[in-house]
């Protein structure tokens, strides 16, 4: 019971805690000038006028990063129970984690030297 | 049952059921009030941090910093608080106005949940979750998403362009974080954000996981923006990146958050490597906790300031090079030899009981863990040197050639 | 008998996330908005964990779908030119998937939710069992000889082969 207890607060606090700062915003809604006009809208481009749509054909590197990231994060997932029960466990827990992080590493390391890390 | 209202910090739900209420709405009151505090604390709390980064900032550049606005310029932040909230608000033209208004909210939403789980003392704490540690890295990834809803809303490629560097530099930082957050929980057998603290009464975790706590520090300095990993707010680059259409008080949320999100992060680093409100004294009176811990959150907290006003900024691909290259298989190596050495502590049997609050009873221990991250920090300096050295002599042979043909050239 | 607890008004909210979310992400027009709906869905998914005593299985659906996978799929889709104003959401043979996904209805009815459950939800107000297991005992199932140690080295080997393939197609156009 004292499970969902902890929980209950952290529901009541995502249901009231976006209160705070919305409350900012909702008197300055109230309080602030409205003079728009034209020019005031346009998107910022260096005070020029916009060339071009909004959407950007962006580099591949941007979803290779994220893709990496997800690797190791599901990884790290799969350690933290490791970690959590490893003061309890023999040497033989030991040489399964130490496999499972080669394992991975390896990945890393072939991600290096396919140059997939680098920035251009 | 009296005495149960006395202090009515520690016992306010049996103190409204002595009053006559039912103990479930009681309890409710009590969650309420509870993250009321929780929530509103930060938000009070940068007002105080930004006058103390602008002061710092000021006296590093030996200028004077805000003194007009009240005793000392305190009163400096509030006035621009006023300034921002009587703006006007731009909203740019084909922005998608819902998530437009949304993204700042829940960048803010997303590090006070982060306060949901901070152990302010031993019996203060919103939420003491099993998994408390996990859930602070889930809450904080939250945070990512805003930006990228930020940068799409703008309908601004340039806006677009810096979100998504933005989103590169936090993915990244968060694997040298996690990593380095597996060794407390190595040494703590628990992720309960408590237990991390209450482990930590024998001797604080900065000394046997000193590798971790210099990875974790220095990836907090990436995952929240600052110098020299601060590309997210580089005014000269992208004019103010994914902010550039964000005016009035949005903008100042977003501002608010990046200050709040530093000294979240100086607040966890205290409490799972600087021992959090464990001090002297600080078991029998619980408030004495409190203090301990906000006294090392800033003697942590003033470096990363400095930090900001005298280190230059690092370019992106140098970022992503240090992080990929570097902090992981660091962050990787370092939890296998902790791993390694904590099997050895307890087959040689020096490990302390849980629960031992001893000093002198963790020594032992400590030492060993110490002498692994030493070494390992020897490994890597000679390595760095080495490939320093390498690349040092690499140059100067094309150059040495050269000199041989302009002589000869002569 | 339904009672109205604090566990049932939170499945509520959970439920209405999930299917909401779920219905969000089919029929937006702006995959952008699909993208975030889903995330609306899966926080649904995560409420639902807690609310079943497996707080780490909710944290880590935040922290590696909506963390990780849910920006890939941002990514991915800003990647792609058009993402806003999609013409048509249906396509000529809705008719046949309408009757598919009802017979797939009736399939899992009849053939996971009745045996467990019992005909009539008989059943349902029995405990799966009697002790809540806790992540120490999951880490400890993981390395164990007689348990998971063979799934948790094979988790990583996939791992790995994923992200070797990922990084083959994704730098194909390179060199």
């Amino acid at each position: 019971m004292s499970v969902v207890n902890e929980w209950a607060f952290i529901g009541v606090f995502m249901a009231i805690a976006w209160i705070f700062p919305s409350l900012p915003l909702v008197i300055s809604w109230l309080t602030r000038p409205r003079k728009a006009n034209a020019i005031k809208m346009q998107t910022y481009e260096c005070g020029v006028e916009t060339v071009g749509d909004t959407w950007v054909q962006f580099k591949v590197q941007y979803y290779i990063y994220g893709l990496v990231f997800l690797v190791f994060d599901v990884e790290l997932i799969f350690l933290f129970p490791w970690a959590l029960a490893y003061n309890q466990l023999n040497f033989f827990a030991f040489g399964a984690g130490l496999l499972f992080i080669f394992l991975l590493a390896d990945a890393l390391i072939y991600a290096w030297k396919k140059n997939a890390l680098e920035w251009a | 049952m009296q005495n149960a209202c006395v202090d009515v910090l520690e016992t306010l739900a049996p103190c409204l059921t002595t009053g006559g209420l039912d103990p479930g709405i009681a309890q409710f009151i009590s969650i309420l009030i509870g993250v009321a505090l929780v929530a509103l604390f930060p938000l009070v709390l940068v007002i105080l941090l930004i006058w103390l980064e602008r002061k710092i900032a000021a006296r590093v550049q030996d200028r004077l910093g805000p003194n007009r606005v009240g005793p000392f310029g305190l009163f400096q932040n509030l006035a621009d608080a006023v300034k921002l909230i009587i703006k006007e608000d731009i909203t740019p033209a084909g922005a998608d106005r819902l998530i437009f208004n949304l993204a700042p909210i829940i960048a803010v939403v997303s590090t006070t949940l982060i306060w949901a789980a901070i152990p302010f003392s031993p019996i203060h704490i919103g939420a003491d979750l099993g998994i408390g540690l996990l859930y602070i890295v889930g809450v904080s990834s939250i945070g990512t998403l805003s930006v990228m809803m930020a940068g799409w809303a703008s309908n601004n490629k340039y806006a677009l362009l810096g979100s998504f560097r933005v989103v590169a530099q936090l993915v990244s930082y968060e694997i040298p974080l996690v990593l380095a957050l597996l060794v407390p929980v190595l040494m703590t057998g628990s992720m309960g954000m408590q237990d991390i603290v209450r482990a930590q009464q024998g001797m604080w975790f900065i000394i046997p996981g000193l590798v971790s706590a210099v990875i974790f520090y220095i990836s907090n300095l990436a995952e929240t923006g600052r110098a020299p990993f601060d590309m997210i707010e580089a005014e000269s680059e992208l004019v103010a990146g994914y902010n550039i259409e964000y005016s009035g008080m949005k903008f100042g949320l977003f501002m608010a958050n990046e200050f709040m999100h530093a000294f979240t992060a100086n607040l966890l680093f205290s409490v799972i490597f600087l021992g959090g409100w464990a001090g002297p004294l600080s078991t029998q009176i619980p408030f004495l906790g409190f203090i301990w811990l906000m006294v090392k959150t800033f003697i942590v907290y003033i470096p990363s300031l400095i930090l900001r006003a005298t280190i230059p900024r690092v370019r992106i691909d140098q970022m992503m090079a240090f992080n990929w290259k570097f902090l992981v298989p660091v962050a990787i190596v370092n939890v296998i030899v902790v791993a390694f050495l904590l099997q050895i502590v307890k087959a040689i049997g020096w490990m302390p009981d849980p629960g031992n609050t001893d000093f002198l009873a963790h020594v032992p221990e400590a030492i060993i863990l110490l002498a692994g991250n030493v070494a390992l920090i020897a490994g890597v300096v000679t390595m760095l040197r080495n490939s320093g050295r390498r690349e040092r002599l690499a140059e100067a042979a094309p150059a040495a050639n050269d000199e041989h043909a302009i002589v000869a050239v002569h | 008998m339904l009672e109205l607890n604090v566990q049932t008004i939170a499945f509520l909210i959970f439920a209405i996330c999930s299917l909401g979310g779920a219905l969000g992400v089919v029929t937006s027009r702006n995959l952008i908005h699909g993208a975030l709906f889903l995330i609306v869905s899966l926080f649904g998914g995560a409420g639902f964990f807690v609310l079943l005593s497996a707080p780490f299985i909710a944290v880590v659906q935040v922290l590696v779908y909506i963390g990780a996978i849910a920006i890939l799929i941002i990514f991915a889709v800003m990647l792609t030119r058009s993402m806003t104003g999609m013409r048509e959401l249906f396509n000529r043979q809705w008719w046949l998937s309408a009757i598919v996904g009802v017979l797939l209805f009736l399939l899992l009815t009849i053939a996971v939710i009745m045996p467990v459950w019992g005909v009539n939800g008989s059943k349902s107000n029995q405990p799966v069992s009697d002790q809540v297991a806790t992540t120490q005992d999951l880490g400890m199932a993981l390395v164990d000889g007689n348990q998971y140690v063979l799934p948790f080295e094979v988790a990583s080997l996939l791992l790995t082969g994923a992200m070797i393939g990922a990084i083959v197609i994704a730098r194909d156009t390179e060199d």
